[in-house]
């Protein structure tokens, strides 16, 4: 098995793949990239902050129509993770309105984006729903 | 010296819709003589111009514009706000005429995007490379629209009203669909509409699907056009004749926000807050309330993003926005009218034209000029504008009492 590597890097992958945000250290607001002051307070310290891998969906849409070249239709949707929102693809399910629900509870869970000639694997994410749940 | 008020002396828009044999310098113009004719004015009397375009060729539209209709010499400012870009060259012109730099002012709006399609996600996707390197803010191996959400606009706006349904329920495809079917209705009535065809229901949840729950009659419609203002200070205004004093319209209130942080607002933009602290301002400025409003502009870019914008600009109570459209309160009979013009799923929405063609439908209204949809009565109205990103202009205007 080649190596792989994580599609963006706030992915950490390993036995339990999880996001991780940088954490405003004055404030506690969370980012996905890098800022040079915090929006929220104006501090400059950040440290990274483990995202919890499990949360409710916020709010989706079902796209039908995307950029030449991107597969439809995918379910796009924001998910907040304990607290912290995090965007993603709701995967793992058919993609219509009566199998993706707002509210409903999901989970983090990687799979493979592709490979490039190098045999390097690179791995993506998406949130699946969590078996059983009553998630109206 | 300051000015003491503000009046919109003139103003027009073009016909919204395919202009094939008009560039945007073109349809600037046709906008600006005939919002100075409407003024009784001409380029010799305007002290300052703020031109706005978002999508065009990057050149200077503002001295393209005076090169085409009078180069006087007067400071020009090209603006670009994203959606907002219309309702930002109407407020640059506000500011300096407010500022005491000049007594009269213009500004412009105009785009050109009939058959521009779907609009964010870049247009093109990436392919992969051949070798994973980390590239830009997210160290990305490869193209991340459409595998971590979407950059599309149907598609973000899509979650902007279902997020407010997972809040407050009692949103649905069909309920979604009824405010298109609205906006609709009302622009068989507006002769400089995009389109002005009445779509049943069923039409309307049949047509293709975009991003759920917006069919493509639910997005904004994609269009060529321009419109156009003068601007003028109260002390100015009474220097002018009695039937340009009475045509005139009060700004009672100009106002221009961003979006403040909160927790999630750069994972999904946030245009409720920006928009609810506009309206707060606005209505303080002008002295009135949601109530005293005859008439709404509103920028209904999906059907997904008008209901939240009932609730943002406090039409309704907080979480009442879904009963309210339901009472009929936002048809043109209704207590509120609501985009009368047809708003941006019907009338069109050339960007930076939209956030002065919607104060041109207000003034319409409380001139009384407004043919066959004017609302009756009609003393004073609002009109709105977001640009993701974001930024968002409303504007309070009120029929002169003269």
């Amino acid at each position: 098995m080649g190596q792989q590597v994580p599609l963006v890097d706030y992915l950490v992958l390993g036995e339990s793949p999880h996001l991780v945000a940088r954490e405003c250290e004055a404030c506690g607001a969370g980012f996905f990239d890098r800022r040079n002051a915090c929006a929220a307070c104006g501090g400059t310290s950040f440290a990274p902050r483990p995202v919890p891998a499990e949360g409710e969906l916020r709010t989706f849409t079902i796209v039908a129509h995307a950029a030449p070249g991107i597969p439809v239709p995918f379910v796009a949707g924001v998910v907040d993770c304990g607290g912290t929102s995090v965007r993603g693809n709701v995967i793992n399910t058919s993609p219509d309105p009566d199998h993706v629900r707002l509210g409903m509870k999901v989970r983090l869970v990687t799979y493979v984006v592709g490979t490039d000639d190098d045999g390097t694997e690179a791995i993506g994410f998406g949130f699946e729903p969590l078996e059983g749940t009553d998630g109206n | 010296m300051a000015a003491d008020e503000i009046w919109i002396l003139g103003i027009n828009m073009t016909k919204f819709g395919k202009h094939p044999d008009l560039d945007t310098v073109d349809l600037a113009a046709e906008a600006t003589m005939r919002a100075l004719s409407d003024a009784q004015v001409t380029m010799k009397d305007i002290g300052v111009l703020a031109a706005g375009n978002l999508m065009g060729p990057g050149r200077a539209l503002g001295q393209q514009l005076q090169k085409q209709v009078g180069q006087t010499g007067i400071p020009v400012y090209n603006v670009a706000n994203a959606c907002a870009t219309g309702a930002t060259a109407l407020r640059t012109a506000i500011m300096a005429v407010k500022a005491g730099e000049c007594g009269m002012g213009l500004a412009v709006g105009v785009e050109k995007l009939a058959g521009a399609g779907l609009l964010g996600g870049g247009g093109q996707a990436k392919s992969d490379g051949a070798r994973y390197e980390p590239n830009g803010r997210y160290g990305a191996v490869a193209t991340i629209d459409g595998r971590i959400g979407t950059d599309t606009m149907p598609g973000v706006f899509a979650q902007i009203g279902m997020e407010y349904g997972h809040r407050y329920g009692g949103t649905s495809f069909e309920l979604f669909a009824r405010i298109s079917e609205k906006n609709h209705a009302h622009s068989t009535l507006n002769p400089l509409a995009a389109y002005n065809k009445r779509m049943s229901l069923e039409q309307i949840m049949g047509d293709v699907m975009i991003a759920y729950p917006n069919t493509r009659p639910m997005c904004s419609a994609n269009c060529d056009g321009a419109a156009a203002a003068v601007v003028v200070s109260g002390a100015k205004l009474r220097t002018l004749a009695p039937d340009q004093q009475r045509r005139a319209v009060k700004v009672s209130a100009s106002v221009l926000t961003t979006d403040p942080w909160e927790e999630a607002c750069q994972v999904l933009p946030n245009v409720n807050t920006l928009t609810r602290n506009a309206a707060q301002q606005a209505y303080e400025q002008a002295g009135v309330g949601p109530e005293d409003l005859d008439l709404v502009e509103l920028h209904d870019c999906f059907a997904t993003a008008e209901l939240v914008h009932y609730d943002n600009l406090m039409l309704c109570q907080p979480g009442e926005a879904v009963p309210y459209f339901e009472s009929g309160a936002t048809w043109r009979d209704g207590k509120t009218p609501v985009n009368v013009s047809g708003g941006l799923q019907s009338k069109g929405h050339p960007i930076a034209a939209t956030g002065i063609a919607n104060i041109w439908e207000v003034c319409h209204h409380l001139r009384g000029e407004a043919g066959d949809r004017q609302i009756a009565d009609a003393k004073v109205g609002l009109a709105h504008v977001i640009g993701l990103g974001s930024a968002c202009g409303v504007h309070i205007l009120e029929r002169s009492a003269a």
